[in-house]
């Protein structure tokens, strides 16, 4: 089952095609939209990573893959991979977190879904920026959660979360778990109970019923759940720079560092490129092994 | 039916979220004003300056005395303010770059010339701060608040006043340390504990300065440009390195905060107003300058951001614990200490990289 839902392909052959011209017209503003605003951007970004910085910022036009070797230094290296271990854990502890919340809000009455759903969406009501600053007021050594803890008689002296990977990683899983219930909450919605009730009739465990009934048929939910958590968290940049004091340094401001700080703009958009090109690596390969894993199923 | 219905509500969930998120820009004040301010003439000034030099006050006097509308944008650092510019960012019309960038920025072509006529107001530029080496004769740009590069510390952490870089390489202050989030000025503290200019181009000193850093960031809680008043008031830090004013703004909230410049010297700036060559309103961008001038509102501006003014009979009208504030106005004493940041011309690369390595360490 691949992660997007196409839709049945009878749909073209049940006589909808008197106006053929129609289809193509309801395209035409979306497409320009993104040909417009996000393809010629693309492009151009693509342009300038072959070219070389002037001495003072901004653009040489001289021709060359310089920018794509210099991502291979060490240096580079060890920011994508620190990106790609801290992208993962968010993706794990939002999957973690939001699962059960998920399988609660589903199995709920109808009309409290959409109170339970209300609530996880309020916080996006306010700016993702000014939450962020709330979470650096929760968590400096004065803060609230040290002022907390520390009336509870729970610790002695202050915690030190704030500007650190810890807080980094607390900021993105906060931001980023709404991503992860909603398809959650999709796929468990459409997973009929009495499957589940089936499985405990035929006296499967709880791990059983759990591995071999609930989890594959949610799986396209987990998936796209994990891929909405994943993809922005890899190019995070305002939770690193905030609640990371500007210390952990991730892909997302290695890239705003090179654009707005060092003015290497070649070199920024070389690492854009090659940070687009792992996530679709990525996603690629996935459907790739969801397609093979469903024709060896066929020949079953 | 209730599968549409459903997918329908997930679908406005999502699209509240994509919004709720794709709206957070480091920079939340300037979406809004710019399509709704046009002012009563219908015409709108746009002004392109530091986050810590906003002040809603000190704009309203000028819109109410020419009904014209200002729009204010923020940057963090020199570094930014260019790669804003280089990247076609127009339609601004006056900008506040530090010193040497004003000379980048003359190098690039980026300036108009100033209408001297028009900012009558230049004539009371203090005399330290005339016949600055990077624009001798104000033909670009003219000096608006300037101060001092030193450290706000937290005196009731650290007993006896440090009076040298080397107390930021103190290990007994691990986590207790900030700095800027500006490599330049950041690289300007190693290399004056080390003895050297901060405007050296010579690769090893640079080299040398980047190994000190490196040495210190593990005693680095944060580098920060814009709350680290915060951080001294709050007790996160006790030791920041720092811009003056923004120290003396920490001191209000926290008398314990004392500021010092220290014996191996610091440096001395000067924002400096200036004028865009693509800028769409020339004539009105002069009119703006003359005003941020004016003694009165530079005593004001003194007053209300703690940042000194240029304006050398605005001094007078500051008020007493400000003017007195060593952070505010650097003593006599200091002056012999401090040194002009410059353009550094092809050794730039030499710093970029460096600070790269720092952070990416």
């Amino acid at each position: 089952m691949s992660p997007i839902a196409f839709p049945p392909k009878t749909i073209s052959e049940q006589g909808r095609a008197e106006r053929p011209g129609l289809a193509g017209w309801l395209l035409a503003p979306a497409l320009g939209w993104m040909g417009v605003f996000f393809l010629l951007p693309l492009a151009l970004v693509f342009a300038i990573s072959f070219a070389s910085r002037g001495t003072y910022g901004g653009v040489e036009w001289t021709v060359s893959v310089a920018n794509y070797l210099n991502v291979i230094d060490p240096l580079y290296l060890k920011i994508v991979l620190r990106s790609l271990a801290l992208a993962l854990a968010t993706t794990v502890w939002c999957l973690v977190l939001g699962f059960p919340l998920a399988y609660y809000i589903a199995r709920l009455p109808a009309r409290w879904q959409g109170v339970w759903l209300l609530l996880v969406m309020i916080p996006f009501w306010t700016n993702f920026l000014v939450r962020t600053y709330a979470w650096m007021f929760m968590l400096r050594t004065e803060g609230l959660l040290n002022t907390a803890l520390i009336g509870l008689g729970l610790i002695a002296s202050p915690m030190e979360i704030l500007y650190s990977t810890t807080a980094v990683l607390i900021g993105l899983v906060y931001g980023y778990l709404p991503f992860m219930v909603l398809p959650l909450y999709a796929a468990i919605e459409r997973l009929a109970p009495s499957l589940v009730e089936a499985a405990w009739d035929l006296y499967a465990s709880p791990w059983a019923v759990f591995r071999r009934v609930i989890l594959p048929l949610t799986k396209p939910g987990i998936v796209a759940g994990c891929l909405l958590v994943f993809i922005p968290s890899l190019g995070a940049f305002i939770t690193p720079d905030l609640l990371g004091g500007a210390k952990t340094m991730m892909v997302g401001n290695l890239i705003q560092h090179e654009f707005l700080v060092v003015r290497d703009w070649p070199f920024g958009s070389a690492i854009a490129f090659v940070l687009m090109g792992l996530v679709l690596i990525g996603v690629m390969a996935y459907v790739k092994a969801e397609e093979s894993d469903r024709g060896q199923k066929e020949e079953r | 039916m209730r599968r549409r219905i459903l997918f329908a509500k997930l679908s406005l969930l999502l699209l509240s979220l994509v919004l709720g998120v794709s709206g957070c820009q480091p920079t939340p004040e300037e979406g809004p004003k710019k399509a709704s301010q046009a002012g009563r003439s219908g015409v709108t000034l746009h002004y392109f300056t530091w986050s810590d030099y906003v002040d809603k006050a000190l704009i309203e006097g000028f819109e109410r005395q020419t009904g014209v509308k200002v729009a204010v944008d923020t940057f963090g650092s020199n570094e930014e303010l260019l790669a804003k510019l280089q990247s076609g960012a127009s339609g601004y019309d006056v900008v506040v770059p530090s010193d040497f960038m004003v000379s980048i920025m003359i190098g690039q072509g980026l300036l108009a010339d100033l209408d001297l006529n028009k900012i009558p107001n230049a004539g009371s530029i203090a005399d330290r701060l005339q016949r600055l080496p990077f624009d001798p004769d104000n033909r670009y740009s003219v000096p608006y608040l300037w101060g001092t590069v030193g450290i706000g510390y937290n005196s009731e952490v650290i007993p006896v006043p440090p009076d040298s870089w080397a107390v930021l390489w103190d290990g007994r202050y691990k986590g207790k340390i900030s700095m800027l989030n500006d490599q330049r000025e950041v690289f300007g503290a190693a290399l004056r504990s080390m003895g050297q200019s901060i405007n050296s181009q010579d690769a090893a000193v640079i080299a040398q300065a980047r190994a000190k850093l490196q040495e210190q960031k593990r005693l680095v809680k944060t580098y920060t440009s814009e709350n680290y008043h915060q951080l001294l008031a709050f007790g996160d830090v006790a030791l920041a390195q720092g811009w003056g004013g923004t120290v003396a703004r920490a001191m209000v909230e926290r008398p314990a905060v004392k500021y010092v410049i220290p014996k191996e010297g610091g440096t001395i700036w000067a924002d400096c107003l200036v004028v865009l060559k693509t800028a769409p309103h020339k004539d009105l961008a002069m009119q703006f300058i003359n005003y941020l001038l004016d003694r009165e509102v530079a005593a004001k501006t003194t007053d209300r951001l703690l940042f000194a003014s240029s304006n050398r009979e605005a001094k007078a009208l500051v008020q007493e614990q400000i003017r007195d504030n060593p952070a505010v106005y650097p003593p006599d004493s200091a002056w012999d200490r401090l040194e002009w940041m410059a353009d550094v011309g092809e050794a730039i690369r030499l710093y970029d990289r460096a600070w790269t390595e720092i952070k990416l360490q």
